[in-house]
Formats: structure tokens, C-alpha cells, sequence
């Protein structure tokens, strides 16, 4: 087997062995990206000489002895929109297209501590915003299992790199269900941490209070040992949680007898793919015969997430882009500018992609005079309410199990005119982020050649009981599929 | 027709904490531009906003100095617009939930005292500075922008035009006044209005005596001392009177104070006011303040200037109009009280502090603080002049020398030969100036004593002011008495 193709855990024991070098391992995984990254499109930037220097470094360690982490010498490819000291971050946006940070997301500082070698920024929708990775000015990234097929959004560009051997193990950030669903699509595991488990300082704002960075990778131990390097309380971000990490990776136990398993039944109604459904009861009833208990659920607010969803993050999106005015960096329209203020509208007008537009000018709207309380407010509400349905049903299961997405991949395209449809996509996934809970998406099976998933939803700040399923889980359906 | 006007003030006050509201940038006047800046003052993609503890704790101790309620629960909120000035394209401030609220200032107006209503006080971050290449952003082909102030924190202090408003512009310097010094007083800022730690925008609008209601209001804006705000204030007062006089109605509008002019002008109608699209910001968690830290706070707060004027009347002796100039500045206060300890003169200090100190220090432009008098050896000064060991003449000349040198006075005196005169010595001195002086003692002896005078100054000024003249007075009239001079 290749070494683009063996997981993290695989790799950091045959480094600690001796067998392979972080510098054989990176060397790899950029032949690889050079060869087929082309038809993937799955990376923004890779910057070979910095990876393979990190690498000589990280094998440097090696040798002496010291290992910073278990991660030390693994290749990590990282979205683009979590930004690099140094390092081109572009949010695959125009506007960003030549930004180079002065300073590195504390994510990206925790990875360098943990010596693992940055490979590249991954493609992503615009800004975050999107289901398909479509929105992006570096054109979409598009899905191994079939390249004419999306990659889902907007993390698609790390689901797709760690589906197609272009990186081991990534990170993605998820507003709305950014990272599990091309997860999802792309058959690999999604881990959507706690909304303050992982610091946001550095990760680019498109909703302040939805965005949270997790993690992609081919496996639910892979996803662990990340996990317990990216989390933890950072002083530099007042939203993130001040309490003590548990080790990840002691809760893969393979055993879940007794857990409680709840089914949302307002996830399984018309609008899902009964194919998917089907599979999903198949996860379920595995989990059934591994001893646990499966327990009916009702989220009655469910059906208001997606609009809800629409007017809190368009309203913080509309705020937290309004720095991209061409005064201090990115990009700054000069030509028929004749004043500020057309240097302004031009400057946005270029720089931004439709669908950006489409939700600051949707979240100007909803913070608008005379129309906040009918809107922002009345919608900050109702997040009370979906939460306070998840609260319930905690306290009868210790976690939910429901599809990601209603559908399949769908063809590059075949939804950009219809953004109602696009939006809907997202219908299983934003409740998870209203209310800061923690969510992975496990691949369950294969239709028509692409992959499917269920997630697994839990409380907040127990990501261990997660994992511990999910984990479970793949070791009952072992042999994954990591696409081509 | 009588109309009752209604003045409220929004003032900005700069925060004296060491770093930014935001960040762990310096906050520092005079630097070159854009030194003390970062990732997140400036805005950059991917920053957020941690709040500075220093300053929500010099917010709780204007709260509690200006007698508000502190709120248990506040929350900062975005106020979105673009400007050059402004990186993130909004302003971190408060909106829904202030730190306090519903306060009040004492001020002394001819009728007695007057509590000036407070509305609310909450806390925000400074915007940067723009440099024109001309004197204006329209006519100038580039702009700069210094971000060293962006993120700077400030107080805004907001009148509340329904509870006890400011009703004249004279009382509206009073509360200025009144403001600015208590604000020095607990420590919380140093209000130096030329360097922009204090600015105001003021509400102001007119009706008739006795109607309910409110009039429309102007804000005016631009004003960057106590007396352009006086001027602004009492030109728009006569200018809405004009108005509602002819039976007209002011419009509701933002007005810019003409500096030039002495006028206000109009800037922006109520039809052009921005939306700003205040939410909570999400970037920043909800501030609890309990019970405890209130205590903690109000436990550290200095003695308020108006208790302490009446306490440096009670325990110095000195008049309360001393009182009150002494105690515009904390600075001076605390110079006083530190130098009253040795001091058996209080009065005598005070007298020297209001007359002497004063002057010199405005004739070397210096603040009390720069100067190198410390109030150990003033008091030194002022006891040699109580014990009557130098004379007030001597006094000053040491002073101006104290002031030059740093030295003690003791030195001074020393090195400069400045001890009074021996008796022996001044009695010769004394018979030398009568021998030069014969015309004089005879019209003295004739029945005339007012040239007695002259002949003291004479004493003096050969002495080199040594001498003491009520000393020198008794020699020379027992000399003259005991006869004329001898040929």
C-alpha cells in the first residue's frame, strides 16, 4: 500500500519505528497531489518547500528522541480559511486571493507544536458559504468517487484531499454542516467538536457564533489523536470553553453496551433518499445487536433550523465581512475609483462571489431598523427552543443518530440556480450548530458508487461518547473504502 | 415667549489602562504612526476580541462615582458602518445592556446644588486617526490612517434628557467641569480634551415654558474645548429661539460646530442618519459582574472630590474657596495633603501653593508632577517661613530656585548665602543707609514718618532682601530717635 494511503496512527507508528521518514511520507503525498490534483482541485495552495523543510525537521526530532506528539512528522493539509503566518490564506475568495497572514490560527500553532508538517490549504465554498464547494473563485473541488460530482461543502476541498490520498488527516471548519457533509460525500469521518471546544482565533468568521473547526480523516482513531491536539481552552478567544481535555483516543473502547441511541423521527420523513434511510436502519440495527438501546426522539422545532439558521448566520456574515473594504489588505478595486465610497462598492462588488452577496446583503437586511425584532430576534428564539429540544432528549439518550444528508452527491452545477435547493441540503446538519453541540459523520455504506453516512449528534463537551460509537461502529464494518 | 432648553451630552472620555480594550497594544499618545498595532486592533481575517478587565473595572468606578446602577449582566454589541478609520467595519460597543445605568452628577448652580441625570455609561473602542493630504478627505488625493488609537478604550457618559437635563449653557460647563474633574479624581482617565481623552456631542433642543414633550433636537458635533462648546451651545440656543419664534419648527438634524465661524452648520438630517444594525457581538461572552467584584471595585475608589473639599476645609483650617481651587487637580490635592503632614501652616501652605507654586509652574510651563518640587521640600520651604527663619521675599527667590535646581531649600539658602542677617550686622547696615540719607531723617524728625518707607526699601535692597523689614523698621526709628544724625 502507498504511504498517501495508510492513516495517521499507521504512519506515526512506522515513524516511531524507524521504517519510514516524515520526510518519505510528505514526498508522497505531494507526488500524489501533483498527480491528481489536478482532476481533484481539492487544494488552494501547496507550498512544497515548506512542507518538505517541517518534514526534515519533524525526522530531526525524531532521531533525538523527542517527540512533541504522537502526531510528530504527519502531514497535515488545513482549509483555507484557518489562516498561516506567512502562508497565502484566501477563503476562496477574490478579495483574499493575495493575503498573506501576519500570524498563525492557534490551531495551526498547535499542529506546529505537535510537528506536524503543514502541506497546503485546502479548497472550500467562499468565506465557508456553501453546500457544494462550487462558491469558490478557485473553482469547485470535485468529488474522487466520481470528479463530474460534488464534493459537498464547504470543507470540500480537505474532505476530498483525505477521500483521494492527497493528505492523511485534515482540518475543516463547520458552520452549518461544513464538514460533515463532504464527509458525507466524500466517504470519510467528520468530527464537529463542540461549539468551544476548539479555539476560533485565526479561523476566518463567517457566523461568529456557529463557525467551529474539526477535523477530516480517513478514520475515527485518526480523528481522536487530531482531536487532542487542536482542543482545548485558548485565552485568546472568549467564546472558547476553560475546561480540561479528555484524552480522545481512551474512549475507542469497541464496546457500547447499554449506550443510549435516540432517533430524531423529524429526520426521517419525506425529502430523504429512502435509499439513505435504509441504510441508516441498517447502522442501526448493528448497533442494536453490539447491545445498545435504541430510543424514538422528538425535535419538534426541527423544522424551523434552516431558516433560522439563514437569518443568524447571514445577519453575523453580513458584519464580520464588512473588513474586506480595501483600506488594509486583500484586494482594492483602482480603476473609475473616484472617491472612498465608490472605492468601496467597487472593491466588494469585484471582490465577492454571488453567493457572499446574496447573504450580507440577506443579513444587512435582517439587522435592518424596524426589522431586527421580526427577524434576528425572533430567530435567536427560536435556536433557544431547537436547543432546548436537544436538551430534552438528552436527558433520555446519550446521543442521536441521523442522516447528514437528504441526498446524494449531485452534479457539479446541477443546483447553482436554485439556491433554495442548495440551502436545503444543510436541512440535517444546522440544528448541530444553532445549538453547539458536538456531531461526526460515519460513512455507512455505498450508493451508486458514492459513499453514505449517518451522524452521530451528542451532548455538548462529550465528544468522547462519540467517538467511543463511532469508533465501534467502523470496527464492525472494517475494510473502508477510501475512494480512488 | 420663556423656553426651557434641554441639554444632554454624550462624552467620551479615553481610559488611562495601560493596554487596549481589545488587545495587549500600548495605549500611548505621541508615537509614531501605526507602532502600536497587531493583527487584531487592526482587523485582520481570522482575529477576535478579548476584553481588557482593567477597563470594565474603571466603567463600574464611573458607575459608582456618578451614583448609577451597575448592571449584573452587559454585553458588548456591533455598531456597523465603513470607514477608513474603523478596521473591522464596525465599532465594538454597547448597546442593549450598558455596564450602568441611571446615575446622577451633583453640580452647583446659582440656585444650589442640581443633579445633573445620568442615562447611561458604557464602554467602546476607539476608532483610528485619518491624515489628509489636504485639510480635507474630499478635496485630498490620498489619505493615511494611523492605527494607533483604534481600539483605544472609552467611556461614553450619556445624559438623560428626561431626568434632571443640563438647562443653560452655563450649567453645562459647570457639569463639564464637574465631570472632568471627578473623572481625574477616581483615576480613571486624564481628560486632556487637547489630546482628545475628552470629547463631547451635544443634544440640545428648545420649548416653550411649561409644554410637554420635546422639541426636536440638533446634535452637534466637532467641538474640542469647554469653550467651543459654551459657543456652540449658546448660538444654537438663540438660533432654535429664532426659529420657533417665527413659528417655525427646528429640524431634527446632526450640525457641525465651525470652529472658525464660532456657528454651527448643518451636516447630516434625520432622513440621512446611518442604520447602524447594533447586535450583541458574538465574539464576546456576556459579563457578569456580581456583588463582590461591586464591593471590591467601590473599596478602591479614591475619596470623591466633593467629600474631600469639604474634609480639606474641616481638617486644613483653610477657606472654601482655597479649598476649591486646590482641589481642581487630584494631582494638587494630593501634593497638598502629602505636604500638610509637615506643615503646622496649613493656611500658610495653601496661601503659597495658590499664589507662588501656581505662578511659577505656569512661567515654566510645567505641571505639578513634571516639576521637581516634591511636597517634602515644599513643606521644608513653608516651615523656615513660618518659624520665621527667612522672610517671604527670601521665600520666592528660594522657590524659583527649587524650582530650577530641584534642590532643598536648605541648600538653596546655603549656597547661595540667602541666611537672614545677624542683628549686629543689620543695625550697621542700617546706620550706613541713614548717613547717605540725611535729607530724609531731618523731614522725618519735622513731623513727616512716610519716608520712613523709602529708607526700609533702602535697607532692603542693600541687604539683598536678607533683611526683615519690620526688623530693619524698629532699628532705624530707634536710631532716628535718639537724635539727628551727626555732622
Amino acid at each position: 500500500m502507498e504511504l498517501y494511503n495508510l492513516s495517521a496512527y499507521t504512519l506515526s507508528r512506522m515513524l516511531k519505528r524507524g521504517e519510514v521518514s516524515s520526510k518519505e511520507i510528505t514526498l508522497s503525498l505531494l507526488k500524489r497531489i501533483d498527480e491528481l490534483d489536478k482532476k481533484i482541485n481539492a487544494y488552494i495552495t501547496v507550498e512544497a518547500q515548506r512542507a518538505i523543510s517541517m518534514a526534515e525537521e519533524a525526522d530531526r526530532r525524531l532521531k533525538s528522541g523527542y517527540l512533541p506528539s504522537p502526531l510528530n512528522g504527519i502531514p497535515v493539509a488545513i482549509k483555507d480559511n484557518i489562516c498561516t503566518e506567512g502562508m497565502r490564506t484566501t477563503c476562496g475568495s477574490m478579495i483574499l486571493k493575495n493575503y498573506i497572514p501576519p500570524y498563525d490560527a492557534t490551531v495551526v500553532e498547535r499542529l506546529k507544536r505537535a510537528g506536524c508538517v503543514i502541506l497546503g490549504k485546502t479548497n472550500l465554498d467562499e468565506f465557508g458559504m456553501g453546500s457544494s464547494n462550487e462558491n469558490s473563485a478557485f473553482g469547485p473541488a470535485r468529488n474522487p468517487f466520481n470528479t463530474d460530482y460534488v464534493t459537498g461543502g464547504s470543507s470540500g476541498g480537505s474532505a476530498a484531499a483525505v477521500a483521494s490520498g492527497e493528505a492523511i488527516i485534515a482540518l475543516g471548519t463547520d458552520t452549518g454542516g461544513s464538514i460533515r457533509l463532504p464527509s458525507a460525500y466524500c466517504g470519510v469521518v467528520g468530527f464537529k467538536p463542540t461549539y468551544g471546544r476548539v479555539s476560533r482565533f485565526g479561523l476566518i468568521s463567517y457566523a461568529s457564533s456557529l463557525d467551529q473547526i474539526g477535523t477530516i480523516t480517513k478514520d475515527v482513531r485518526d480523528c481522536a489523536m487530531l482531536l487532542n491536539i487542536i482542543s482545548g481552552y485558548d485565552p485568546l478567544d472568549s467564546t472558547s470553553f476553560n475546561t480540561d481535555c479528555p484524552d480522545f483516543v481512551s474512549f475507542l473502547t469497541g464496546d457500547i453496551k447499554g449506550v443510549k441511541i435516540g432517533i430524531p423521527r423529524e429526520y426521517f420523513v419525506e425529502g430523504l433518499d429512502s435509499r439513505i434511510e435504509e441504510k441508516i436502519q441498517d447502522a442501526i440495527e448493528l448497533f442494536k445487536g453490539l447491545g445498545a438501546e435504541i430510543v424514538d426522539i422528538s425535535l419538534p422545532h426541527s423544522k424551523y433550523a434552516i431558516s433560522t439558521y439563514y437569518l443568524i448566520a447571514t445577519a453575523e456574515a453580513s458584519s464580520n465581512l464588512a473588513r474586506y473594504d480595501g483600506v488594509k489588505f486583500g484586494y482594492r478595486a483602482m480603476e473609475n475609483v473616484s472617491d472612498i465610497l465608490s472605492m468601496y462598492e467597487k472593491t466588494r462588488a469585484e471582490g465577492f462571489g454571488k453567493e457572499v452577496k446574496r447573504r450580507i446583503m440577506l443579513g444587512t437586511y435582517v439587522l435592518s431598523a424596524g426589522y431586527y425584532d421580526a427577524y434576528y430576534l425572533k430567530a435567536l428564539k427560536v435556536r433557544r427552543l431547537i436547543k432546548e429540544d436537544f436538551d430534552r432528549a438528552f436527558e433520555k439518550v446519550d446521543c442521536l443518530i441521523a442522516p447528514v444528508s437528504p441526498c446524494l452527491p449531485f452534479k457539479i452545477g446541477e443546483k447553482m440556480d436554485d439556491p433554495i435547493q442548495m440551502y436545503l441540503v444543510d436541512v440535517y446538519t444546522v440544528s448541530v450548530n444553532l445549538s453547539g453541540l458536538p456531531a461526526v459523520s460515519i460513512r455507512c455504506g455505498e450508493i451508486e458508487g458514492f459513499p453514505v453516512a449517518f451522524q452521530l449528534i451528542g451532548r455538548a463537551f462529550d465528544e468522547g461518547m462519540l467517538l467511543r460509537i463511532a469508533d465501534t461502529y467502523e470496527r464492525e464494518i472494517k475494510g473502508n473504502n477510501y475512494g480512488i | 415667549m420663556e423656553f426651557e432648553t434641554i441639554i444632554c451630552f454624550e462624552t467620551h472620555v479615553e481610559l488611562d489602562t495601560r493596554s487596549k480594550l481589545f488587545c495587549t497594544c500600548p495605549v500611548m499618545h505621541d508615537a509614531p504612526p501605526n507602532t502600536n498595532i497587531c493583527p487584531i486592533c487592526t482587523g485582520h481575517p481570522g482575529v477576535l476580541p478579548v476584553v481588557n478587565r482593567k477597563a470594565v473595572e474603571y466603567a463600574i468606578r464611573a458607575g459608582l462615582a456618578l451614583n448609577c446602577r451597575i448592571n449584573p449582566i452587559s454585553r458588548f454589541a456591533r455598531k456597523n458602518y465603513f470607514y477608513p478609520d474603523l478596521p473591522k467595519g464596525y465599532q465594538i460597543s454597547q448597546y442593549e445592556t450598558p455596564f450602568c445605568e441611571d446615575g446622577y452628577l451633583e453640580i452647583e448652580t446659582d440656585n444650589g446644588p442640581y443633579p445633573v441625570g445620568i442615562k447611561r455609561i458604557h464602554l467602546e473602542e476607539d476608532a483610528g486617526k485619518l491624515i489628509h493630504s489636504t485639510d480635507s478627505f474630499e478635496s485630498s488625493t490620498y489619505s493615511l490612517v494611523d492605527f494607533n488609537r483604534a481600539s483605544v478604550p472609552l467611556l461614553e457618559i450619556v445624559n438623560d434628557h428626561e431626568r434632571n437635563p443640563i438647562r443653560s449653557a452655563t450649567e453645562a460647563r459647570t457639569y463639564l467641569e464637574t465631570l472632568r474633574q471627578l473623572l481625574i479624581h477616581i483615576g480613571i482617565s486624564r481628560c486632556i480634551m487637547e489630546k482628545g481623552q475628552m470629547r463631547c456631542d451635544v443634544n440640545i433642543s428648545l420649548k416653550k415654558r411649561g409644554e410637554k414633550g420635546f422639541g426636536n433636537r440638533t446634535e452637534i458635533k466637532n467641538m474640542s474645548s469647554f469653550k467651543a462648546i459654551v459657543d456652540a451651545l449658546n448660538y444654537e440656543i438663540e438660533r432654535q429661539r429664532k426659529i420657533i419664534i417665527r413659528g417655525d419648527i427646528p429640524k431634527q438634524e446632526t450640525r457641525l460646530f465651525d470652529e472658525k465661524r464660532r456657528i454651527t452648520v448643518p451636516m447630516r438630517t434625520k432622513e440621512d442618519a446611518p442604520d447602524y444594525r447594533y447586535f450583541p457581538d458574538p465574539d464576546l461572552v456576556e459579563i457578569q459582574i456580581d456583588e463582590k467584584l461591586i464591593e471590591e471595585i467601590r473599596s478602591q475608589m479614591p475619596e470623591l472630590p466633593q467629600k474631600r473639599l469639604i474634609r480639606l476645609v474641616d481638617q486644613y483650617g483653610i477657606s472654601k474657596d482655597e479649598a476649591a481651587i486646590i482641589i481642581k487637580e487630584r494631582k494638587i490635592t494630593d501634593f497638598f495633603e502629602e505636604a500638610a503632614k509637615f506643615c503646622k501652616d496649613t493656611k500658610r501652605l495653601s496661601r503659597w501653593i495658590i499664589n507662588e507654586l501656581f505662578r511659577l509652574l505656569k512661567e515654566n510651563s510645567l505641571t505639578i508632577t513634571m516639576s521637581p518640587i516634591t511636597p517634602r521640600t515644599f513643606s521644608q520651604l513653608i516651615e523656615l517661613l513660618t518659624n520665621g527663619e527667612i522672610t517671604d521675599p527670601i521665600g520666592k527667590i528660594v522657590l524659583e530656585e527649587m524650582i530650577k535646581s530641584g534642590k532643598d531649600p536648605f541648600t538653596i539658602i546655603r549656597e547661595k548665602e540667602l541666611q537672614p542677617l545677624e542683628e549686629s550686622n543689620l543695625v550697621e547696615i542700617v546706620r550706613e543707609v541713614l548717613n547717605k540719607n540725611r535729607d530724609i531723617i531731618r523731614k522725618i524728625i519735622s513731623g513727616d514718618p512716610r519716608p520712613i518707607n523709602f529708607l526700609v526699601g533702602q535697607v532692603m535692597k542693600s541687604t539683598g532682601s536678607k533683611a526683615d523689614p519690620k526688623e530693619a523698621r524698629k532699628i532705624i526709628e530707634e536710631l532716628i530717635s535718639k537724635g539727628p544724625p551727626k555732622e
